[in-house]
């Protein structure tokens, strides 16, 4: 509805003491500033994410202060730091244990792509192989300020996120997976190394 | 206090621990850190020796590794005098020793008591395959537990009389030893911007070479 509502007529009203909004706005506007991240770290980009949360950088300012260690009470999965193959199957299954809606920060060169650990034997090439990502923020480790950044652009996205509509949030549709499958430990790899539905390396198409 | 030179170390262990053979093995870069190559048979009795000793009292075992040494062939060229056409010369011979290749596990052990160290000590394999064992030294000192543990996992390494030898960074049901230098990674390449290096072989594996264009204006993501 506030769509349709001209904006200086909206402030007009607003300035007479009339507040106009729609279910949506409101709905939206309470989940973005609650949002409550899981609370665990994997390698260093895990200190300042640890620096965000504490007083100097303050992520309570945005409503994200609340760090829960039980991934049954989490909005937000802020993947920061190196992903072992080791571990990658236990943060599949942490989101998988995540309710609806849930989003995923990847924090770090590490989370985004295997980081300075691309080329070796251990490391997944990125989280986004098997969870999708809503925000990636670079940097080796980013600062406190990328990680505010990232959060509030996972605001602006919560924000505009539609709940009715064709073209509504996909947690809302039926047909979207909100579980991935947990990969398995083979005798070299995990298997399989990605999910298809989720991630395809770029290609060079040779003509 | 100064610590006992090796050679000193080795004749008192000798002594000590009656049928050990002990080899000084130098180092003749710029570290300048020998090292004792202890037999197998008796690297229990050696450690502990070199543990409960009251001049040595060696009692921190501050780190274990794990080397791989591959197969190798020594090229050696003497100068040799030998008559040729009735004159005598001096001739270039070479001379192949072949070494066969063994894994070693490395201890450094520092005294706590005494503030003096790193002695380090080392055990050979007989092979790189199924004969890759060494006595656990974790029944000596309890540190070397999660660190023979390590060895085991990235080289293949078994400890016997090891407590609980497992894998500890990779996942049980691997099966490659990452660490050793003849470790083939799984083919698990993608499109690299900038490759380099053994990248860039891994790139040229995959891409067949086109002289002309270097195929970056046609990468697309999948879709
Ligand atoms: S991106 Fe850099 S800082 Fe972050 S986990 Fe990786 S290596 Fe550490």
């Amino acid at each position: 509805m506030s769509d349709q509502i001209d904006g200086g007529l909206r402030s007009e009203l607003q300035r007479q003491g009339i507040w106009v909004t729609s279910m949506e706005e409101l709905y939206n506007w309470g989940r973005k500033n609650s949002i409550w991240p899981l609370q665990f770290g994997l390698a260093c980009c895990a200190i300042e994410m640890i620096a965000t949360a504490a007083s100097r950088y303050d992520i309570a300012r945005f409503g994200g202060e609340v760090f829960r260690p039980s991934p049954r009470q989490a909005d937000l999965m802020i993947v920061a730091g190196t992903v072992t193959k080791k571990m990658a199957p236990q943060i599949v299954r942490l989101y998988n244990q995540m309710p609806d809606p849930k989003y995923v920060i990847s924090m770090g060169a590490c989370a985004i792509s295997g980081g300075p650990f691309k080329q070796g034997y251990n490391v997944l090439k990125g989280i986004d192989r098997y969870i999708p990502v809503d925000v990636y923020i670079p940097g080796c480790p980013p600062r406190p300020e990328a990680l505010l950044h990232a959060f509030m652009e996972l605001q602006r996205k919560i924000d505009s996120q539609k709940l009715t509509g064709n073209a509504k949030a996909e947690h809302l549709d039926p047909m979207q997976p909100s579980e991935f499958p947990v990969p398995a430990f083979g005798a070299h790899d995990l298997e399989p190394a990605a999910n298809p539905r989720l991630f395809q390396p770029p290609k060079i198409e040779r003509s | 206090m100064t610590m006992e030179s090796l050679e000193q170390i080795k004749t008192r262990v000798e002594a000590a621990v009656p049928g050990a053979k002990i080899d000084i093995i130098p180092n003749p870069g710029p570290a300048q850190q020998s090292s004792l190559l202890i037999d197998n048979e008796h690297a229990a009795a050696v450690a502990k020796f070199l543990r409960d000793d009251s001049a040595l009292r060696l009692d921190f075992c501050s780190n274990a590794t794990g080397v791989d040494w591959l197969d190798r062939t020594v090229k050696k060229t003497v100068k040799v005098k030998k008559i040729v056409d009735g004159e005598e010369k001096e001739i270039d011979e070479t001379t192949e020793e072949f070494f066969p290749g063994y894994l070693e596990a490395v201890y450094h052990l520092y005294s706590m008591t005494h503030k003096h160290g790193p002695v380090i000590i080392r055990m050979r394999t007989a092979d790189r395959a199924e004969n890759a064992r060494l006595p656990s030294l974790t029944p000596v000192y309890r540190s070397a537990e999660f660190q023979e543990r390590e060895i085991f996992d990235l080289y293949g390494v078994r400890f016997d009389g090891h407590p609980d030898l497992r894998r500890i960074l990779m996942w049980d049901e691997f099966v490659d030893y990452p660490m050793r230098k003849d470790y083939r990674e799984p083919d698990d390449y993608e499109y690299e911007p900038t490759p380099h290096d053994d990248v860039l072989e891994k790139a040229k594996m995959h891409y067949s070479a086109r002289p002309q264009l270097d195929g970056a204006e046609n990468i697309t993501a999948q879709s």
